[in-house]
């Protein structure tokens, strides 16, 4: 296992070099000119310019420019945004807010989507069943952007069940709505995964001695079958909280909280490069870290897998 | 997104065993008998084929102009004269939303058979070859896929739109970007099923009998693989067809004058509140389309998987 992690680890290097880099080349190829607007009403002295293009290495070559970057980055230098804020104090902020919505993300999906796969998948070609099958493709297939719009005007604003929007220091109350939308589209999916893995389950040979033991049917399916059929649900969940993160741009524009998603949207629009490098970067890091716990958990939940 | 279309290709990786060796029943013929008995499959197959016409075609559904304008108007509700309304600057949105489909139809088709191809060949090539090609090509499949599909979209956009003009040059960049970011999933699918084909005594027969690489690929090796990556295809379509209109959404995908559903969506957002039609007309259309292929999708993959009968 330890040895194992190692080799992932090290395995991680060059993929998050080549995304980071990948990105970094992406975002200073990105038109305008950086200093644009920065002097007030006027163009940038020639004096300034050479002084933040040096600050920033512009005139260097790329490679050698992303590795300097790196360097700093490495030692939690990221940079400053154009408004002379720290790039990293700011991301810790943004960070904790969009942190919280995964969470709330994921727990709302974790409750809905197996509730509803195992009430599916107890009796597959039932009434709950065909429920959950229909309800599922239709919220798959509705974009995430009309499900947000849905649902702040009819449960916020008609109705007033919850907040329309989000304020300045995001409580958790507030991002109960946004983190539903957010997890809608993976619900649906969860829900799916589940359903198909009970039903296979269930008849599967284990199950069937269980049953032939004596055991009561609660115990069959809350036990035996419940807890195989979790393990492929929970590495979803796992693969799927990156990308929940990496999502919640449009999320975060509907309902107007201050996260990740729409500080890397304005930093695009302010020509803002440090924060845009500086905010996928970590976000990047962050998928890659979450893909490895699930795997190094899946070995842990089933041990028929051995990672040694 | 992608996990979405990885939890497929995860639950697809098993393939298609081939099952037994009956001259008579084949995989595909039991897989096309079990697919006509399906009502999903052909409800999906109707919407399909509604939206491929109204994209080649859209004159066959509306005489109306989508881009004539009546300012005096504005936001008016469905009645006879415009079905579906019309919008914040008085288009007819019945007509802009037979338009629209074939920004979307065409992004999602020209995407999905883009990753498919990319996809597989590159995942063949690292399946059959192994040793340092197979290492090289995961590698860079891997840097692909740790950038999530909608972020690296937004930046590569930001960065090519001023770059190009012309309704099929900005079509082509958003298909280019959407294959460059959405292969990945494609390559591992076809990469794991080649693994798992490969060491079939089969195969291993046709190589002793002095076959040539690429005819082991053509005859043996991809029949068996092209299942899973036509299904998972078929999904991605609809994820790509959400993708573009997200974009739209977002204001950097296609741009008016350009007819689509993304970009009708993103001028709805200052009418919501006061006129829904606006917004749930192109929506609602958009969400049929995304429905159509990942219903067809679904039911030919349970149509294939013998576990699912």
């Amino acid at each position: 296992m330890g040895k194992y992690t190692i080799r992932r680890l090290l395995q991680m290097i060059p993929v998050i070099i080549g995304a980071t880099f990948l990105l970094y080349a992406m975002v200073f190829a990105m038109p305008g000119d950086p200093t644009a607007g920065m002097c007030g009403q006027r163009d940038c002295s020639p004096v300034f310019k050479a002084a933040f293009n040096e600050r920033y290495n512009l005139n260097d070559p790329l490679p050698v420019q992303y590795a300097k970057y790196l360097a700093g980055a490495v030692q939690g230098d990221l940079g400053e945004t154009r408004s002379g804020v720290q790039v990293i104090d700011e991301l810790g902020e943004r960070y904790g807010t969009t942190l919280k919505l995964g969470v709330i993300a994921l727990v709302f999906e974790a409750l809905i989507g197996i509730g509803a796969g195992v009430l599916a998948g107890l009796r597959k070609g039932g009434f709950m069943d065909s429920l959950v099958l229909v309800s599922t493709l239709v919220v798959i297939s509705v974009p995430i952007f009309v499900i947000g719009y849905v649902a702040q005007i009819y449960l916020g604003v008609r109705l007033g069940w919850f907040p329309v929007t989000v304020s300045f220091d995001a409580g958790w109350g507030e991002l109960i709505l946004p983190g539903m939308v957010l997890a809608s589209t993976s619900v649906a999916y969860l829900a799916r995964l589940m359903r198909s893995n009970m039903a296979e389950n269930l008849r599967s040979d284990y199950v069937r001695t269980a049953r032939a033991k004596g055991l009561s049917s609660g115990r069959v399916v809350g036990v035996h079958t419940l807890r195989n059929s979790m393990i492929p649900v929970v590495t979803f969940l796992g693969y799927d909280f990156g990308a929940l993160l990496g999502g919640a741009i449009i999320t975060e524009g509907i309902f107007n909280i201050r996260g990740v998603g729409g500080y890397i949207f304005d930093g695009i629009h302010e020509q803002d490069n440090m924060a845009v490098v500086g905010a996928v970067t970590v976000l990047v890091v962050i998928y890659l870290l979450a893909n490895l716990v699930v795997d190094l958990l899946y070995g842990v939940l089933d041990p028929r897998i051995s990672h040694d | 997104m992608t996990s979405n279309v990885s939890e497929t290709a995860h639950a697809l990786e098993a393939g298609p065993e081939g099952g037994d060796t009956d001259a008579v029943r084949t995989l595909k013929g039991d897989a096309w008998r079990e697919l006509r008995r399906r009502p999903l499959f052909w409800l999906s197959a109707v919407i399909i084929a509604v939206l491929v016409v109204m994209a080649v075609f859209p004159g066959l559904f509306t005489n109306t102009d989508p881009r004539e304008a009546f300012l005096g108007r504005t936001r008016e509700s469905p009645n006879s004269d415009a079905w579906f309304g019309r919008d914040v600057q008085g288009y007819d949105l019945y007509a802009r939303v037979i338009y629209g489909a074939r920004a979307s139809i065409l992004v999602g088709v020209l995407a999905s058979v883009g990753t498919a191809l990319v996809g597989s060949l590159l995942g063949l090539v690292a399946g059959y070859t192994g040793g340092w090609i197979d290492a090289l090509l995961s590698r860079i499949a891997e840097v692909f896929f740790a950038i999530p599909l909608l972020l690296g979209a937004i930046i590569a956009l930001t960065v090519m739109r001023e770059r190009v003009s012309g309704y099929f040059m900005i079509v082509g960049m958003v298909v280019a970007i959407l294959v460059v970011f959405g292969w990945p999933s494609i390559f591992r699918l076809m990469r794991a099923s080649v693994l798992q084909v490969k060491p079939n005594d089969y195969v291993q027969a046709a190589r002793a009998l002095g076959a040539s690489p690429l005819r082991i690929t053509m005859n043996h090796i991809l029949p068996n693989a092209l299942g899973p990556v036509i299904v998972v295809s078929t999904i991605n379509l609809g994820v790509f067809i959400a993708v573009e209109a997200a974009l739209s959404f977002l204001g950097i995908g296609l741009q008016p004058p350009t007819v689509s559903w993304g970009v009708m969506i993103s001028d709805a957002r200052t009418a919501i509140r006061s006129s829904p039609h606006v917004l749930l007309f192109p929506a609602g259309m958009l969400s049929v389309a995304v429905l159509g292929f990942i219903m067809l999708g679904d039911s030919v993959r349970d149509a294939f998987d013998p576990k699912s009968r």
